[in-house]
């Protein structure tokens, strides 16, 4: 029982749990729709509407451009609908910085896309329809993380 | 022509798998980049747990709906998503990475945050726009 604990200190249920419905939840978009529901595409797509060059306008962005803000509102839906059912609505907040946050985000999202995928689309769709060039690059971002969670994320204050 | 055939079930249907994936990422506590982090420096392995029951079960889906029906319940076709190994994937992710670990936020949770009062992470949400517009724009068409 011990390795359990010191392997999972805060539990392990509601980690299977939320990934069992994240799963179901790719599942079911693809059973009803026939997509593949990863997310950082999201981030492209939408500014197919503002953004009029070649590269934003490709069909890939602006043919599903809808349904993915459609997805992403689902997402923040489902997480409100946890905040007010299960956490009671408690005042939630981080400890990581402002500007780590903000440099951090901004290179997710560049190199999200530069990548074509992120942790759902190469990590959840990608692995879920057992492709090697996903799997590698689930590789590839899980050492660089490593990296920048041990070395920069803790040396910077 | 079956993009237009059961729009709004469509809709309705996007919506509600959307929300089945912020409740599960909520639920998960994905949503805290602390968690994350923790993973990320072997302190927690939760995310093994979250990233392993969600293959699993998109494992059994892509692989075996398209055997049991041809086509999606509300029409449509099974789209297929091909990821490619080339130089672009593996810098992209490489820097995805560095991200990650920088802040703890990927795009999912990015946006579900926002649904379950994390606000803090606006801040990530606001990077990740900015990141994917200037990868957008320094790429040719």
């Amino acid at each position: 029982m011990s390795l359990i604990t010191t392997l999972f200190p805060l539990g392990w249920l509601h980690y299977l749990a939320g990934g069992l419905l994240i799963g179901c939840a790719v599942a079911l978009l693809f059973a009803l729709t026939g997509r593949v529901g990863g997310m950082s595409t999201v981030f492209s797509s939408s500014w197919s509407w503002l953004i009029k060059t070649p590269y934003f306008l490709q069909a890939r962005y602006t043919d599903s451009r809808g349904w993915r803000l459609v997805y992403a509102g689902g997402l923040m839906l489902g997480a409100a609908l946890w905040w007010v059912l299960v956490d009671g609505g408690t005042p939630q907040s981080t400890r990581v910085s402002a500007w780590q946050l903000l440099l951090g985000g901004l290179l997710v999202g560049y190199g999200a896309r530069l990548g074509n995928g992120c942790t759902s689309g190469h990590g959840i769709c990608g692995l879920g329809s057992l492709q090697w060039p996903s799997l590698l690059a689930v590789l590839t971002f899980m050492v660089t993380a490593f990296l920048s969670a041990n070395t920069l994320g803790r040396w910077l204050p | 022509m079956s993009a237009h055939t059961n729009g709004f079930q469509q809709v309705l249907a996007t919506l509600v798998c959307g929300a089945l994936f912020g409740f599960g990422l909520a639920l998960s506590t994905m949503i805290q980049p602390e968690v994350v982090l923790q993973f990320l420096r072997f302190e927690n392995y939760g995310l093994m747990l979250v990233m392993g029951g969600a293959v699993l079960v998109t494992v059994v889906a892509y692989k075996g709906l398209p055997r049991l029906t041809t086509t999606p319940l509300l029409g449509g076709q099974f789209q297929q998503h091909a990821s490619q190994w080339n130089r672009d994937t593996a810098i992209g992710a490489a820097i995805f990475g560095l991200g990650w670990g920088l802040c703890g936020v990927c795009p999912g949770p990015a946006i579900a945050a926002l649904g379950a009062g994390n606000w803090d992470l606006v801040y990530a949400l606001v990077g990740i726009a900015v990141g994917a517009l200037l990868q957008g724009v320094t790429t040719r068409g």
